[in-house]
C-alpha cells in the first residue's frame, strides 16, 4: 500500500479526462485508490490519444499485411521492404490541438514527432510531408494559423535537414475552431537492421537520451482528447516547444548507437513521454519496469515525480542498453553534447515500478496499463447517401472557360507555392519531383531506386458518404503514384474526426475505415501504420471526416519516371478512363455553382486498377513521361495544371458521346488520367488501351500558349497562372497591404 | 587536391557538398569535426557546409564561427588556402572574420527554398574559373537569413576590387526587383576575400550538379576547384 498525499476527489479525476466509469475500473484493476501520480499514469494511458479506446475495434478491420510488410502497426512506425536489402520506414501523425492553440510550435513538433517515429526505428529521415486543413480563408483567425504552421513545419524541418516535398492544404469553414496539422516521415534503413520497441532481458538499464525534462507538454496527451470550447486559449501551457537542433544531434546520435549494437529496445518520448514509452517497452517485452525518478536530468528544480511521469518536453528517448556497451554508449551521446541517464532497469515482476528519491510513487501492474484500457463499441449510426445531383440538372452560370479561371484561383486549388517555398525541399539532393507534382519522388541513397509518396484525401466525400470517402482517399494516393510511375506499395492512416461519443461523427468514423479497408485490400496497398485524432470539435461543430493517407510506392530506376507538365508541343493528349460527368461534390458546383451537395463520384476499385496498371505500364516501358491524374476540378483544371506547369498550351475538344459540357469539363469521375504522346504513339496506346479494356479518348494536342477548351476563346496561360499564383500570396499579405500597394 | 568538409553540431548539407566535390571535382573529402583544432595535414581546400550550427541560436554562425577548428581555418587561410563556406558557411565565414558584412534576415522575414538565378562576376577565382564571365546560372536557395548587409564603405571596397562573385538575377541576367530574393545589397549571393581564396555564397551549387535532380548549373564550381 503506497501511501497517498492527495485527497483523490471525483473533481481530480475528472480533471484528469477519465470518466466515472473509468476510475471504478482503476480501482478494480489495482484494488486500492491509486496516488496522484498513478492517477496520472492512467490518465496518459488510457485517453484516446494513447489507448485508441473508440477506435480500436474499428481499426483491426484493416487489412495490414502483404509479402513486402515487415511492420505493421503497433510500432514506432510501419516498415516495408523496398528490395536490395532495403527498408522503408514510414508514419503520419497529427498534431491538431496544439497547432490551433500555438500553430508555430504545435506544428514544429508536429514535425519533430513524426521524424523521431522514424528514426527511433534506426531508419534516416529522407523525406518529410505534411497536409494542413484551416477554416474558412474569411475567419479572423484563418491567416495566423497559416502563417505560423507553416512557419513552424518549415522551422523545424529545415534544420533538422530532411527535405519537405509534398502534401495537401485546403480551407473549409468546418475548420475553424479546429485545424489539422498532419505530418508524415518517411526514411530508409538496412532491412535487417530495424530497432523495436520490445525490451528483453531481465536487469537491462533502461537509459534516458536527448534533451532535458522540463514542465512542458504535461496532459498534452489528454488535451489531444477532448473537445475545444472558447476557453481553449488557456491551454497554451499543455503545449511543448520544439528544439530541431537538439533532434538534429539525437538523431546523429542514435544512428551512431545503434551501429555498436548496443541498443536492445528504443522507444521515444512522445505524447505521455515518460510514462508511455516505459510501460509499452516493458509491455511489449513480458517484462517489469522499475525507474528512479531522481536520476531524470531535469530543467527545472523542483520536479515531482507526477510532473516528470507527465511531462512531454521534446527530442528524449528512452533505450534499453547492453549493459556490456554502456561505457560506449555513453560516449557517443557525450560527444553530441546530449544528457545519458540511466533512470530504471528491467525486472521480471511484470510490474511497473516509478520511484523517487526511495519513495514508492507507483506501483501497478504493466501489462494492463496498455491491455486493460477501457475499449468502446460507441453508437454509431449511418448517414443516409445524399441523393445524385444529375449534371443535366444543372445550369452553368458561367462559361466553361472563366469557370476554369475561378476555379485555379480558389483557395483549394490554387498554388500552394507560397507554403512550399518556405520548406527546403531539395536537402540532400535526392528530390526528382519537387512540391507541385502528382506526387514527390525521392531518389534512395545513390539511386537507381525512389521512392514516390502524396497525402491524400477529400473530406467532402468524406462527409457527404464515409464509405465512398474512405476508398476515394486510398484510390487517389494509389492514382498519384501510379501517374509518376510508381507502384505502389503501403499508406500511413491518419484518421481526423470529431467526437466519437456523437453516433453521427462514429457513424463517418466506421464508414470511412470500411471504405479504407475495401479500398486498401482491392489495390494491394495495407495500413501499415497509423493515428486517430478524435475530439476535433469546438463548441459543438465538428470537422469535416478527414482520413489522410499518405501513400509510399517503389521507382526501380529513378530516372523513369513521369510529371504532369506538357512538355512537347504537338503532342496527342489521351483522357484515360470513363468520364460520366459526375458533377455531385465537385468544386465547380461548389465554388463555381455555390452548391456544396449530391453524393462524391463512386470509386470503382477494379476500373482503378485496370487503369492505373495500364498506365504505369505505358510510364515504365518508357512509351509516356507527361501524365496527370484527374482530382478536383476534373479534366478542366488537369488540363490547365500541366499547360501552366510546361507552359505550353493546348486544344481539347470533347469526343463524341460525351456527357453535357459542364459534366464532361469539370466532373470528378475517379479511375481518370491524362497523358500525352507523339501522334504514332497515341494510336499505338489506344489500340492497346482497347485491347486491355481500359477506356481511353483522344481529346486534343498540345501547342501554342493558351488553353483552348471545345469552341470557347482561347485562355492565355499568363492568365492561368496569373490566377493560380497570386491568390495564396495575396491573401497572406493581407487586404490592407494589397490596398496600400 | 585534399579537402576537409568540416561538422558542425547542425550541419546538414554536409553529405550534399561532398557528393558534388566527387561528382564535379572528382575526389572524396574528409569530415572533419568542429571540435578537433587541426585540419588533415595537405588539406587544399575547406568547406564550410549549409546547416543550422549549433541551431543558430543567439545569431546564425555566430558560435560556429568561435568553435575550435576556426582557428585552423583562419590559419590555412591566412596562408592562402581555399575556403568555401555555402549558406550557413558563408553566414560563419562573416562571423569568424574571414570575410566582411553580415547575413541579415531575408526581406520578407521568410524562410526561402526555390531555384534562382545568379550572374557570375568574376571567373578569376579558383571556385569560378569554369564559368564564362557574366555567365547566368540556375542554382537552389534554401535560407532564411542570406540578406548580404555591410557598411557602405565595405561594399564600395567590394566592388571595386571585384570581389563581389555572384549575383542575385532573374533569367535573362537583369539584377534588381523581383529577381532580388532577399533584400542583399546590391543584390550580393557571393563574396571572396582580397586574396581571393576565401568564398562565401548564400545559393547552394552542391544541390545543382545532376540532371536528374534539377540541373547542373552547380557543377562549374566544383570543375574549377577539380583544375585548383
Amino acid at each position: 500500500m503506497i501511501p497517498n498525499s492527495v485527497a483523490v476527489t471525483p473533481e481530480l479525476v475528472a480533471e484528469h479526462g477519465l470518466k466515472p466509469d473509468e476510475y471504478e475500473r482503476i480501482l478494480a484493476l489495482i484494488g486500492r485508490e491509486p496516488t496522484l501520480t498513478e492517477l496520472g499514469i492512467f490518465s496518459a494511458m488510457w485517453n484516446e490519444h494513447c489507448s485508441y479506446k473508440s477506435s480500436r475495434l474499428h481499426l483491426k478491420t484493416l487489412p495490414t499485411s502483404a509479402p513486402w510488410v515487415i511492420q505493421g502497426p503497433g510500432e514506432n512506425a510501419g516498415v516495408i521492404d523496398i528490395g536490395d536489402g532495403m527498408a522503408c520506414v514510414f508514419k503520419m501523425e497529427s498534431h491538431n490541438h496544439p497547432s490551433f492553440i500555438e500553430p508555430y510550435q504545435g506544428a514544429t513538433t508536429g514535425v519533430g514527432g513524426i521524424l523521431r517515429d522514424v528514426f527511433t526505428m534506426g531508419a534516416r529521415p529522407i523525406a518529410a510531408l505534411n497536409a494542413l486543413r484551416f477554416g474558412s480563408p474569411d475567419h479572423p483567425k484563418t491567416r495566423h494559423l497559416v502563417a505560423g504552421v507553416v512557419a513552424g513545419i518549415g522551422g523545424y524541418g529545415n534544420s533538422f535537414g530532411v527535405p519537405t516535398v509534398g502534401g495537401q492544404t485546403g480551407f473549409h469553414t468546418r475548420y475553424d475552431g479546429n485545424i489539422l496539422v498532419n505530418a508524415m516521415a518517411v526514411g530508409i534503413a538496412k532491412a535487417d537492421e530495424i530497432f523495436y520497441a520490445k525490451a528483453t532481458g531481465v536487469g537491462n538499464p533502461i537509459v534516458y537520451l536527448g534533451s532535458k525534462t522540463g514542465r512542458d507538454g504535461i496532459h498534452g496527451a489528454s488535451m489531444a482528447s477532448a473537445a475545444f470550447d472558447d476557453k481553449s486559449e488557456e491551454k497554451r501551457p499543455t503545449v511543448q516547444v520544439g528544439d530541431p537542433f537538439a533532434e538534429k544531434l539525437l538523431l546523429e546520435a542514435c544512428l551512431e548507437l545503434m551501429t555498436t549494437g548496443s541498443v536492445i529496445a528504443i522507444q521515444d518520448m512522445g505524447a505521455a513521454g515518460l510514462t508511455c514509452s516505459a510501460v509499452e517497452m516493458g509491455a511489449k517485452g513480458d517484462l517489469g519496469i522499475e525507474l528512479h525518478l531522481e536520476n531524470v536530468p531535469c530543467r527545472e528544480e523542483g520536479m515531482t515525480a507526477y510532473e516528470m511521469m507527465l511531462s512531454e518536453s521534446q527530442e528524449r528517448m528512452l533505450m534499453v542498453l547492453d549493459p556490456a556497451k554502456e561505457k560506449q554508449a555513453e560516449a557517443i551521446f557525450r560527444k553530441w553534447g546530449l544528457d545519458f541517464a540511466i533512470v530504471g532497469y528491467t525486472t521480471d515482476t511484470l510490474r511497473f515500478v516509478v520511484k523517487h528519491h526511495g519513495e514508492l510513487m507507483a506501483d501497478l501492474p504493466i501489462k494492463e496499463l496498455g491491455d486493460e484500457a477501457p475499449l468502446y463499441d460507441r453508437p454509431h449510426v449511418a448517414s443516409a447517401p445524399p441523393a445524385v445531383v444529375p449534371a443535366e440538372s444543372v445550369v452553368p452560370p458561367m462559361a466553361t472557360g472563366d469557370a476554369l479561371v475561378r476555379l485555379v484561383g480558389t483557395p483549394d486549388l490554387c498554388s500552394k507555392r507560397w507554403i512550399w517555398e518556405q520548406y527546403d525541399h531539395l536537402i540532400l539532393g535526392n528530390t526528382v519531383q519537387k512540391p507541385g507534382g502528382d506526387a514527390a519522388i525521392v531518389r534512395v541513397l545513390d539511386g537507381p531506386k525512389g521512392l514516390a509518396m502524396t497525402c491524400d484525401v477529400t473530406p467532402r466525400y468524406c462527409e457527404a458518404d464515409p464509405v465512398e470517402g474512405g476508398r476515394q482517399a486510398v484510390a487517389e494516393a494509389w492514382r498519384n503514384i501510379t501517374a509518376v510511375g510508381g507502384l505502389p506499395l503501403a499508406v500511413t492512416d491518419n484518421l481526423n474526426f470529431g467526437n466519437p461519443e456523437r453516433p453521427q461523427v462514429m457513424g463517418r468514423f466506421v464508414g470511412c475505415i470500411r471504405g479504407i479497408g475495401e479500398a486498401c485490400r482491392a489495390l494491394d496497398f495495407p495500413v501499415v501504420s497509423g493515428n486517430v485524432s478524435l475530439y476535433n470539435e469546438t463548441n459543438g461543430v465538428g470537422i469535416l471526416p478527414t482520413p489522410t493517407i499518405g501513400g509510399v510506392g517503389i521507382i526501380d530506376d529513378v530516372h523513369v519516371h513521369a510529371t504532369l507538365a506538357f512538355k512537347v508541343e504537338g503532342e496527342t493528349i489521351v483522357l484515360v478512363g470513363e468520364t460520366k460527368g459526375h458533377v455531385g461534390q465537385s468544386v465547380w458546383l461548389r465554388d463555381v455553382c455555390g452548391r456544396e451537395e449530391g453524393s462524391p463520384p463512386p470509386v470503382d476499385l477494379a476500373a482503378e486498377r485496370r487503369n492505373g496498371d495500364f498506365v504505369r505500364g505505358l510510364i515504365r516501358s518508357k512509351r509516356v513521361k507527361t501524365v496527370h491524374d484527374l482530382s478536383d476540378g476534373g479534366l478542366a483544371v488537369a488540363l490547365a495544371e500541366m499547360a501552366m506547369a510546361g507552359r505550353i498550351g493546348a486544344k481539347v475538344t470533347a469526343p463524341a458521346g460525351a456527357p453535357v459540357a459542364h459534366g464532361f469539363w469539370f466532373g470528378e469521375d475517379q479511375a481518370r488520367y491524362v497523358l500525352t504522346a507523339s501522334k504514332a504513339e497515341a494510336e499505338r496506346i489506344m489500340a492497346e488501351a482497347e485491347a486491355a479494356g481500359v477506356p481511353a479518348v483522344v481529346i486534343g494536342t498540345t501547342g501554342g500558349d493558351a488553353l483552348t477548351l471545345g469552341d470557347e476563346a482561347p485562355i492565355s496561360i499568363d492568365k492561368l497562372r496569373r490566377a493560380h499564383e497570386d491568390w495564396l500570396p495575396h491573401y497572406m499579405t493581407g487586404p490592407e497591404a494589397i490596398a496600400a500597394a | 587536391m585534399k579537402s576537409a568538409v568540416i561538422v558542425f553540431p547542425g550541419s546538414n548539407r554536409e553529405q550534399d557538398v561532398i557528393r558534388a566535390l566527387r561528382v564535379g571535382a572528382g575526389h572524396e573529402p574528409v569530415k572533419v569535426w568542429h571540435a578537433d583544432t587541426e585540419l588533415p595535414a595537405g588539406t587544399d581546400l575547406v568547406v564550410l557546409p549549409g546547416g543550422f550550427s549549433y541551431g543558430d541560436y543567439l545569431r546564425c554562425g555566430a558560435i560556429a564561427g568561435r568553435a575550435a577548428i576556426m582557428d585552423a581555418v583562419r590559419a590555412h587561410a591566412a596562408r592562402g588556402g581555399l575556403v568555401l563556406g555555402i549558406c550557413n558557411g558563408f553566414q560563419i565565414l562573416v562571423e569568424s572574420g574571414l570575410l566582411p558584412g553580415i547575413l541579415m534576415r531575408n526581406r520578407d522575414l521568410r524562410f526561402i527554398c526555390r531555384m534562382q538565378h545568379l550572374k557570375v562576376e568574376r571567373t578569376d577565382t579558383a571556385f569560378t574559373r569554369a564559368y564564362a564571365p557574366g555567365q547566368v546560372i540556375e542554382v537552389a536557395i534554401a535560407h532564411g537569413e542570406g540578406n548580404y548587409e555591410a557598411d557602405e564603405e565595405t561594399i564600395r571596397r567590394l566592388e571595386d576590387e571585384g570581389r563581389v562573385i555572384f549575383r542575385y538575377c532573374d533569367a535573362e541576367g537583369r539584377v534588381g526587383g523581383k529577381a532580388n530574393p532577399n533584400g542583399s545589397t546590391h543584390d550580393i549571393a557571393g563574396i571572396c576575400s582580397e586574396g581571393r581564396n576565401v568564398l562565401g555564397m548564400m545559393p547552394h551549387p552542391e544541390n545543382l550538379v545532376e540532371d536528374l535532380v534539377g540541373g547542373v548549373d552547380g557543377l562549374g564550381l566544383f570543375r574549377s576547384l577539380r583544375a585548383a
